[in-house]
């Protein structure tokens, strides 16, 4: 037991005196939280767009200022001729281009019909959606003033109700992504590439050498990790909850006890990675490369699930951190216990257990 | 320049011998291309609705026969009680669930007024806004019929309607992968880029040939360009393949604009972005601090970029960062040209930053590099 | 020929507080065999580093072939060789690609380097071998190949840092066999080592002991100044008090 605790230090010593590293483990989550609760959102405010009024009509003035005092937009110019619309595009600094058509108000009062031409830059599809559809309320709105509002008969109303997250946020949505993120990331690149080193370094065989058990020799190097996970999972979710009022429903214990579970199953999978490797950048690259971009689609949070075709749907099922997804939000926002996600936490056991299997055999072929 | 030939030969012969290397850096982008764009989809769509209907009426019937033939929505389901349904929630089965209360057809046409309550698994804000705004769309248009059945269409029709057509252009048929595959085409480049050069450097220096270089007369400039163009010619050859042949082949995307103009700012940011990998590797002694620093700058690149998030939705104090940000005028550049043929008088600004970029970091890290300490 | 090639005078290389090298000041003669001896930590490594460009001196001044090691350092590694402790071969090249690059870089032609690696090759027997990856040749052939790459373009010094590290005694004896048909053709050789059998093969040898240079002359001197029998007493008597120990 005291070798252990030898070994473990020594690995503690590695990982502190090397900032760098300690930049990455700690400031790697803390940015990921500032970034994801304040700058990364699909809200759009003041998007600058173009109006073409061939009309020039009451009609048309007053939605152009219901358009213009909303603070979706920003009327960058007013065109001459819808010619210059296609030039605006170009630019890259109009996203959306209106077009009135002559006679607004007389279609309207006469026919009781007009048309307003709405053209998006779709080249992104979803800033073009989501403007249009601003745009499209916005009118409904002013449709709404002309018929003064009138009772209508058989009126359907509806009354919503938002569970979870009446305010929308968008944290209660990424928050557990980032914790899995964050975790899965850290605990299999840190473990893989310092039992790699050791190898490349020759270091590997002096400790196989002496007369220590070699397993506890590797478990020994994820000690660190683990307790550094845990730590950084600690301040995430302080972050969270103090800077992005974010609701933490459930129990903290039960919460802790599955990361725990998945920090372990991701040190097997480093474990695995440090088996097949030889060199340090190989083993970084399988960790980033080949995990950065699945572990970021495949959980859940970046990207609906249910959009992706099925083959992506199975392989995410693979990923170990979609399932710890689900269990982050049953336990954090849906305040659920242990009954509702032991299937989840069964499948994330099995997989640990697999890989562990795997990882391990792996070693003793090496060591004979 | 001669010394130069004989360190590019060196640089070859090292980079291609290493297998491992070699496959990861052309065949992971490559899948990575493929993979992408397919899972990476905004759209709402496939909402789960969970019914509980107390009313069994005609009404309430044909109201869920249109929702969930309305093309947003999948029918998850029907419950006895709203309690039954919450379940749903829990095990994330319904997005939606769509409460008919007993009476809900003899109130609408007795007392003119009827109720629905609709609840939201609010979790993922956006799916809940949109997926709550396409079912009171839904509901509305039920209404609209319902009245039309019973109210003279001439009385109805004395409401001035006031029709929005949208049309969509560069991409009629908003095809998200039209977006989302050039992004990927350049963080695809500046991850290989960014890591494999940093990481090269710093190699040297763990393996001590560093200093067997330094004591010859290889001057600074020599050794650093012997490791930045053997980089920049493998990132030209990936992303001419992911553009040129994967792009086109696999989701037949071909740039509108000149193919020329992409290359020439894909040369400028790869110079700059060689210099980032330099600059890294000169405050780095062992690979795996140069890859935590790499790593952790290029996830900031690559989240405020704008490939996922727009930088117009972003706060001010993050759109200077995005400004700071070589990547975010790379996948601009690349969006602009490739789906909208933009030409260089739209680009001139982004090719004078990146070449204040390139300037900048390859500078800094010159100035790092010492010989002699 | 009897110039001095190396000529330091109050050579110093602080470390923060720590004098790694202190004021040491000495002579190396034109086609000499200069040892430069001294316990682990005794700041041979400093010193050679500074001698070859590596690292900037604190105090003092030196020149090297003729130029000064503070404004000339680039014209003082076009003539002198270098091998380091770590061998500094690539191991990922073949045997004729690290000649050829090391050629290359150090601006002989490329007959002369076809020419040379020629005779290299035959020298150390590897004909027939020169395909084959520095990273797969035993300890012994690399460091003699390193040295022979270190020589390839006849630099008019080569500095040598602890080259026989971890070889085997007739593997050690085989590289001086190198080292003095080096100093044969005129090449001034400056090695440092922690052998002090290898101090008998030297010409002169300086010792260092803790950062200072406690002793210098030839093998033959020094042994009648300290009356000892092998250098080995030598050291022990001048490195008894010394206060560093190891690395």
């Amino acid at each position: 037991m005291k070798q252990f605790f030898a070994f473990v230090q020594k690995e503690f010593y590695h990982v502190f005196r090397d900032k760098k590293t300690l930049l990455l483990l700690f400031g790697m989550p803390v940015v990921q939280i500032v970034l994801f609760g304040f700058a990364l959102t699909n809200e759009k405010k003041n998007s600058k767009i173009v109006i073409c009024d061939y009309s020039k009509d009451l009609a048309t003035q007053r939605i152009i200022n219901k358009i213009a005092t909303s603070n979706n937009f920003e009327i960058e110019k007013a065109l001459l001729n819808h010619q210059q619309i296609e030039a605006a595009f170009k630019t890259g600094k109009i996203k959306l281009a209106i077009v009135f058509p002559a006679n607004f108000n007389e279609s309207l009062l006469h026919v009781n019909k007009a048309q307003v031409q709405v053209i998006a830059d779709a080249s992104d599809p979803n800033t073009a959606t989501t403007l249009t559809n601003y745009v499209i309320n916005i009118i409904r709105d002013y449709q709404q003033e002309l018929t003064h509002q009138t009772r209508q008969p058989l009126q359907i109303n509806t009354t919503t109700r938002m569970v979870y997250n009446p305010e929308l946020k968008g944290t209660t949505n990424f928050v557990p992504g980032v914790m899995a993120l964050v975790l899965m990331l850290i605990c299999v690149l840190m473990t893989s590439v310092s039992i790699v080193k050791e190898k490349e370094t020759g270091t590997m065989e002096v400790l196989l050498v002496s007369p220590f058990n070699p397993f506890l020799v590797i478990i020994s190097k994820a000690v660190p990790y683990l307790f550094l996970s845990l730590v950084n999972l600690a301040v995430i979710l302080l972050l969270s909850y103090f800077l992005l009022e974010m609701p933490i429903n459930g129990s903290v214990l039960l919460l802790f006890a599955e990361s725990t579970l998945l920090i372990i199953t991701a040190l097997s999978l480093g474990l695995l990675i440090s088996n097949v490797t030889a060199s340090q950048q190989s083993a970084m690259l399988i960790s980033l490369m080949g995990m950065l971009l699945p572990v970021l689609l495949f959980t859940g949070f970046m990207f609906p699930l249910e959009n992706m075709p099925k083959p992506l749907q199975i392989v995410s099922n693979f990923i170990p951190s979609k399932w710890y997804y689900i269990i982050v939000k049953s336990i954090m926002i849906k305040g659920l216990g242990f009954t509702a996600i032991w299937k989840e936490t069964l499948i994330l056991f099995a997989m640990t257990v697999l890989l562990l299997i795997l990882s391990l055999k792996k070693f003793k072929t090496r060591l004979a | 320049m001669r010394i130069l030939k004989f360190l590019l030969q060196k640089e070859f012969r090292q980079i291609f011998r290493n297998p491992g290397i070699l496959r990861m850096i052309i065949v992971v982008p490559i899948i990575q291309l493929l993979i992408l764009p397919l899972a990476a989809d905004y759209e709402i769509k496939n909402i789960n609705v969970f019914i509980v209907d107390h009313d069994h009426s005609s009404y309430s019937q044909k109201l869920v026969s249109k929702i969930g033939s309305s093309g947003y929505f999948k029918l998850a389901g029907y419950g006895e009680s709203y309690q039954n349904a919450f379940k749903q929630f829990e095990t994330d089965n319904a997005d939606l669930i769509l409460e008919i209360p007993a009476n809900f057809e003899k109130n609408l046409v007795k007392e003119n007024e009827s109720n629905l309550l609709i609840a939201v698994n609010a979790i993922n804000g956006t799916k809940a806004n949109v997926g709550n705004g396409y079912l009171t769309q839904v509901i509305a248009s039920f209404n609209g019929e319902i009245r039309l059945a019973w109210v003279s269409p001439t009385r109805y029709s004395s409401i001035p309607l006031i029709e929005v057509v949208p049309v969509n252009w560069f991409n009629a048929h908003l095809n998200y992968r039209y977006f989302m595959v050039p992004g990927i085409l350049v963080v695809l480049v500046t991850m290989v880029c960014a890591y494999m050069c940093s990481l090269n450097i710093v190699k040297e220096k763990e393996a001590g040939t560093i200093e067997q270089i330094n004591v010859t007369p290889i001057k600074k400039h020599e050794f650093i360009l012997g490791k930045l163009i053997p980089f920049w010619i493998i990132c030209v050859f990936i992303f001419s393949i992911s553009l040129l042949v994967v792009a086109r082949v696999v989701y037949g995307i071909v740039p509108v604009g000149s193919i020329a103009l992409l290359y020439a700012f894909l040369a400028l940011y790869l110079v700059a972005l060689l210099g980032i990998g330099l600059l890294i590797s000169t405050y780095s002694a062992t690979q795996q601090q140069a890859m935590s620093l790499a790593f952790f700058c290029m996830m900031i690149f690559m989240l405020m970029s704008g490939l996922f998030t727009p930088i117009d939705s972003m706060p001010g104090w993050a759109q200077y960062i995005a400004k700071a940000n070589p990547v975010t005028y790379f996948i601009d550049v690349v969006r602009m040209v490739m789906l909208k043929g933009s030409g260089f008088t739209d680009i001139k600004m982004h090719f004078l930053i990146m070449a204040g970029f390139a300037v900048l970091f390859n500078g800094w890290a010159i100035l790092n590099y010492k010989k002699t300490t | 020929m009897n110039e001095a090639v190396i000529a330091t005078n109050k050579l110093t290389k602080k470390f923060g507080d720590f004098i790694a090298t202190n004021e040491i000041t000495f002579e190396v003669r034109a086609g000499e065999i200069f040892g430069f001896l001294g316990a682990n930590g005794a700041g041979k490594t400093t010193a050679i580093k500074m001698l070859c460009g590596l690292s900037k001196p604190t105090a003092g001044s030196a020149s090297i072939a003729g130029f000064d090691i503070y404004k000339q350092t680039e014209n003082i590694k076009k003539n002198i060789g270098y091998m380091s402790q770590k061998f500094s071969l690539y191991e990922d090249l073949t045997i004729i690609e690290n000649i050829r690059f090391f050629g290359g870089i150090y601006g002989l032609t490329d007959k002369a380097i076809k020419e040379k690696g020629e005779r290299l090759i035959d020298q150390l027997g590897l004909k027939g071998e020169t395909k084959k990856l520095v990273g797969s040749l035993p300890l012994g052939w690399k460091q003699k190949l390193a040295f022979s790459v270190a020589v390839l373009h006849e630099p008019k010094i080569v500095f040598l840092d602890e080259p026989t590290g971890g070889v085997d005694p007739v593997t050690r004896r085989q590289f001086w066999d190198l080292i003095y048909a080096a100093a044969d053709s005129g090449i001034t050789i400056f090695v440092t080592t922690h052998y002090m059998d290898e101090a008998e093969y030297c010409n002169r040898i300086s010792m260092m002991v803790d950062g200072s240079i406690k002793a210098l002359g030839t093998p033959v001197e020094l042994k009648h100044q300290y009356a000892a029998a092998s250098m080995d007493e030598v050291f022990f008597e001048l490195a008894r008090g010394a206060k560093r120990k190891a690395d």
